[in-house]
This record gives C-alpha cells, sequence and structure tokens, in this order.
C-alpha cells in the first residue's frame, strides 16, 4: 500500500515543478516585451522622473531572479499586478470571471462525460453496425469542425428568429441557478459537442480493446449477455484509459471556453484574455495564462493518479 | 415536418458527397498508370470525396484571381446585400463581394495554414531525428523542453506568446509553427527511436556514415508513413488554431480576406436568420473534415501493411 503513495507523491512532485517552470515562461513574458514596462503603464508623456520612481516602486531596477521571486511570493499572497488598461488589479478581474468559466465548463462536462460514456459503450456493444458508424463518422466530422463554426450553427437553429435560447449570455451580475442554466446552455452545448466526440470514440477504443481478452472469451461462454459483459467484466479494467480521456478533454474544455465565450459574449475568463491580447495589456495576460496552465497542469494530474488508483494491480502490489 | 426536411437534406448531401467520391475515384483510376490505379482501388469512398475537395480546394487557391469575380479588397456595393445575380453570395459588412472574398481566403487561410505546418515539421522532425540519433544530453535536453512547452494548452500558449511579440501574420506563423513542432517532435521522437536500435542502423554507423546521411538514407525513409499521415492531422490543427485566432481578431489582419475573420465580421447576420456568415466557417470544416477522412485512410492503408 505504501508504495503507491510514494508513487503519487512523486508524480505530485513532478507537477509542482511543472507549475514552476510554468511560472517561469510565463514570468519570462514580460522580460521580453520591448520596451519599458514602466514607460508602458504611464504612457509617452511621462518624464523622466516620474519613469524612474515608477521603476523603483515597481522593483524594476533589480537583477531578474529577485523580481521573479518577488513576483513569485507575490502570485502566493493572491497579488497579480495591476492592469495597463484601466489600472484595475488583475486578481480582483479574474476572480470576478474565474467563476463564470469554471461554472460554464463545468456545466458543459455534467453534459459531455455522461452522454459520451454512454454512446461510447453502446458504439461497443452494438460495433460495426450501423449506429456504430454513424457515430464513429459524426465523431470524425465533429472534431474538425472549428468551435465557432458549431457556435454559429447552434445559434441559428436554436437561437435567432422563432429560436428558444438566447444567442447572447450576458448575464446580470448575479443571475439566479435556472436563469444561468438557460442562459448558458448553448455555449455549454457546443462544448459538449466539441468533446463528445473525442471521449466517445476513445471509450468505444479502451472497451474494445479488452474485449479479446481471454477472460472476456471465458464470460462470453459462460452465456453472460453482451451488454453485462461489457459494463461488468470490460469497463472496470477499461478505465484508466477512459479516465485518462476524460481529463484531456476537460483540459481541452478549459482551453475550448475561449472562443465559445467570445461568440456567446459570455462573461469569462477567455473573453478577459483575448481583450487583453489585443490590447497587449501583459500583467492580465500573464495572470489569466496562469490560471489556465495550473487548471491543465492540475487535470492531468488528478488524471494520473486517478487512473493510477484505479487500477488494482498498482495499488496492491506486493 | 421541418425536422424531417432537415434529415432529408442531410441525406441528399451525404449521397451526393458519396457519389462525387465514387465518381471521382473511378476517374482516377482510369487515368492513372497501373501501379497507382490499384492502390486507388482500396480507396473508401470517404477519402475519395476527401481527395476531391482537397483538389477543388488547391485549384481555387492556385487559380483565385481568374475565378473571383471581384478583387478581395475592393468595395463593391452597399453593407450586407442580399444574394443576387451580380454578387452570387451578396455583399459583407464593409460592401465587398462575398464570394470574391471565399475565393481568396482560400488561398490566404490555406496558404498561410500550410507554410505554418511546413514550418512546423521541418523544425519539429529535424530536432526528433536528431534526438533520436544522437541521444544523451542533445535528447535529454530537447525532450525537456518539450514537455515543458506541452504543459501550457496550446491555444494559451499561442495567446501569450502573441501578446509578447504582437499580433502580425509572420508572428502567428513562427508562434503556431514553434507549438505544434513540439507535438511533431514527440511523434518523431518516438517513431525514430524504434529505428536506431535496429542492426542495419547499426551496421551503417560501424561503415562511418556521417550523422545527416544516417538520418536522411537510413532513418528518414522508414519514419516517412507516420510522418506523412501526421503531416494530414497537424495541417488540420494548424489550420482551426488560424482560423480560431483570426476569428479572435488575433490572427491574419484586415483587409486580406480570410474565413475565420469573415465569420467574425458577418456574425451578426446568424440571428437574423442568414447563412451567409456559416459559409466560411463550413469552408473550414469541408477542409478539415476532407483531409481527415484521406489520413484515415492513409492511416488504415499503412497499418494493414504492416499486420
Amino acid at each position: 500500500m505504501s508504495h503507491i503513495w510514494i508513487m503519487i507523491a512523486k508524480r505530485l512532485g513532478l507537477g509542482v515543478v511543472t507549475l514552476f517552470v510554468v511560472s517561469l515562461i510565463i514570468f519570462l513574458g514580460t522580460e521580453l516585451l520591448p520596451g519599458d514596462f514602466a514607460q508602458e503603464i504611464l504612457g509617452q508623456a511621462a518624464t523622466p522622473e516620474t519613469v524612474a520612481a515608477l521603476r523603483e516602486r515597481l522593483g524594476l531596477n533589480d537583477p531578474m531572479h529577485i523580481r521573479y521571486i518577488n513576483w513569485l511570493t507575490d502570485i502566493a499572497r493572491g497579488e497579480l499586478g495591476v492592469s495597463l488598461a484601466n489600472g484595475q488589479s488583475v486578481s480582483d478581474l479574474i476572480g470576478r470571471r474565474l467563476g463564470n468559466t469554471l461554472l460554464l465548463a463545468l456545466y458543459a462536462a455534467a453534459i459531455a462525460v455522461p452522454l459520451s460514456l454512454m454512446l461510447g459503450i453502446l458504439a461497443a456493444l452494438f460495433r460495426n453496425s450501423f449506429f456504430d458508424r454513424f457515430a464513429n463518422a459524426s465523431a470524425l466530422t465533429s472534431i474538425s469542425f472549428p468551435e465557432f463554426f458549431v457556435a454559429y450553427i447552434l445559434i441559428f437553429f436554436l437561437a435567432g428568429a422563432g429560436g428558444v435560447f438566447p444567442s447572447i449570455s450576458n448575464f446580470r451580475t448575479d443571475p439566479s441557478f435556472d436563469e444561468f442554466l438557460y442562459r448558458a446552455f448553448l455555449p455549454a452545448l457546443t462544448l459538449t459537442l466539441v468533446v463528445t466526440a473525442h471521449m466517445m470514440r476513445m471509450t468505444r477504443a479502451a472497451i474494445i480493446n479488452l474485449l479479446a481478452s481471454p477472460y472476456i472469451e471465458m464470460a462470453r461462454l459462460k452465456g453472460m449477455s453482451p451488454m453485462r459483459i461489457i459494463v461488468k467484466h470490460a469497463l472496470p479494467n477499461a478505465l484508466a484509459p477512459i479516465i485518462n480521456v476524460i481529463a484531456l478533454n476537460l483540459a481541452y474544455l478549459i482551453t475550448g471556453v475561449v472562443v465559445v465565450e467570445v461568440v456567446f459574449v459570455y462573461p469569462g475568463l477567455g473573453q478577459l484574455m483575448v481583450d487583453s491580447v489585443a490590447a497587449r495589456d501583459m500583467p492580465v495576460v500573464q495572470g489569466v495564462a496562469l490560471v489556465f496552465a495550473a487548471a491543465y497542469v492540475l487535470l492531468n494530474l488528478t488524471a494520473d493518479v486517478l487512473a493510477t488508483l484505479s487500477n488494482p494491480r498498482l495499488v496492491h502490489r506486493r | 415536418m421541418g425536422f424531417l426536411t432537415g434529415l432529408f437534406w442531410l441525406a441528399a448531401v451525404i449521397v451526393g458527397a458519396m457519389a462525387a467520391g465514387w465518381v471521382f475515384r473511378t476517374a482516377v483510376i482510369a487515368v492513372s498508370p497501373h501501379g497507382v490505379a490499384r492502390e486507388f482501388r482500396t480507396m473508401p469512398l470517404t477519402a475519395g470525396f476527401g481527395l476531391l475537395m482537397i483538389v477543388i480546394y488547391v485549384l481555387v487557391a492556385v487559380f483565385a484571381p481568374a475565378i473571383a469575380p471581384f478583387s478581395e479588397t475592393a468595395i463593391v456595393g452597399r453593407e450586407y446585400q442580399a444574394w443576387d445575380n451580380v454578387h452570387l453570395l451578396g455583399t459583407d459588412n464593409l460592401g465587398r463581394d462575398m464570394l470574391s472574398r471565399l475565393i481568396y481566403g482560400a488561398r490566404n487561410t490555406v496558404g498561410i495554414a500550410f507554410a505554418t505546418t511546413a514550418l512546423a515539421f521541418i523544425l519539429g522532425s529535424v530536432l526528433g531525428l536528431l534526438a533520436a540519433v544522437v541521444g544523451g544530453w542533445l535528447d535529454q535536453l530537447l525532450s525537456r523542453m518539450v514537455d515543458v512547452l506541452m504543459a501550457i494548452p496550446a491555444l494559451i500558449f499561442a495567446l501569450l506568446l502573441l501578446t509578447i511579440v504582437g499580433t502580425s501574420v509572420i508572428n502567428m506563423i513562427l508562434v503556431i509553427a514553434v507549438i505544434d513542432a513540439t507535438r511533431v517532435y514527440r511523434l518523431a521522437r518516438a517513431v525514430a527511436m524504434n529505428i536506431v536500435v535496429m542492426d542495419y542502423v547499426e551496421a551503417a554507423k560501424l561503415r562511418g556514415e556521417g550523422l545527416w546521411r544516417l538520418i536522411t538514407r537510413e532513418i528518414l525513409p522508414n519514419a516517412l508513413a507516420p510522418l506523412v499521415a501526421e503531416f494530414g492531422l497537424r495541417f488540420c490543427f494548424v489550420f482551426l488554431t488560424i482560423s480560431a485566432l483570426s476569428f479572435l481578431g488575433l490572427g491574419i489582419q484586415p483587409p486580406t480576406a480570410d474565413w475565420g475573420s469573415m465569420v467574425r465580421d458577418n456574425a451578426t447576420l446568424i440571428s437574423f436568420g442568414d447563412i451567409t456568415p456559416l459559409l466560411p466557417a463550413g469552408a473550414i470544416a469541408l477542409l478539415t473534415v476532407s483531409v481527415n477522412f484521406v489520413v484515415d485512410w492513409q492511416l488504415h492503408r499503412a497499418s494493414g501493411l504492416r499486420e
């Protein structure tokens, strides 16, 4: 039993190192930014004295490694700096929108994960049938579609003239839960359609890979029903790859929200990031990129740990 | 009733596409020499359709000035004109001819995506093969660097880098090429790793073959099949990323006609039930689907030959 914990601890350690390196890359972003950071904040009209004073105040005269350590400690305290565009605190800007983005991703995942697992199992059960072929072809097609295409098709059919759902999900600051579900339905559905195909295909592949094993043959010879064989015998062993694929797609959801948020004018992190990139508002971009990257690394980490834990041979190793 | 009509049109489109694929396949088999024709006989209808579409896209891209009725930047009418005889697909938000911009978009968007993929491929596969052949500290250094770069989601990383270097077409090509080269590197290294341990490579080393010759003559020919399939998949990813960035207003800049930004510029029409803005998005989707169909066939063929 202790072996598994050492393994997980190692993986966690690796995750921390990755996060650390990611933060270093994001920090170097400001270093590589052409021009003077203080000048950029104050604008061209600033006198050399005020620029020098701001440089002193922001600690821009310190050597790079000192500034990196300062930056890291600031992040640990939740201070991400000040936006160049409007002087607001980046932490506040992100804090206001992070919840929205997570809710949207969660909404999409709550639809997509059960749906794709079910479709994957059905496709494995009725493999090589018309249903399977159709599911496969539509999966291949939907992977090839740009997110905004899916989004606008949904808007065309479900919103707009005579539509049921709003094409813009720019809700007031604090919508009720029902209103949120209604307003965020189209963005969530778009994200669902984008990720379901891949998850379904991988679930099907993971199960079918196992169907040639002797113990499945045995179960079949015992006279078990195909549904029972797949759900009771194949599925538990296919869990590790399936968990991996789900985590991968959740991580994809995190980046997929960027485009979808812009289409639906959804007040989330992606929208904030796109606006800030256009304005070259480095502190905000840094902050948002850090949040996205951290979420991505953490999800992959969780997937690895869960996949390890789902394998009894690794948990009860002698 | 509306649902049934939709279903009918969907079925009609699928049947039409398959018929086009069949006609194209028959034509290709008829005109190509015997050895090549045998290859095409194994082609499924989906791949035939995909190949036909790719050929059409390339033709449109190459002959864009000859086909397009108007210039890509000229303002030729009022804004948002409806479809008529002069402007077959109407005009866009500035009064430019939609059809002409769609045609020029094939040249710009696909051309830029292709150049980016090629760049990513050269960078990634050269480094990957080099890492596999040389091994040791070079392999360690490159692989760890790639690991770190891959730890950040691609689109977010692209946005971060674009903030640093500023948004322009050249910058976007370089940024996306670097990010995608990491994925190519992974594959090239993994494939080459299996080849490097072969006896004939050992023999070539003992014969005193140089590094460059070893890579190009001994390893590359055997690693080519998976790399070519990967090129198709990579192209789709790059194409979608560039379209997404252009859609977000951070990629190909106006007034260049480009499918991603065309969707963005005309998106308001969709709420009024006009499908014109969906056409450029559909053009993107159709090309990626086509490439995927062909890659699927190639992968299937490659795995079939190996068994």
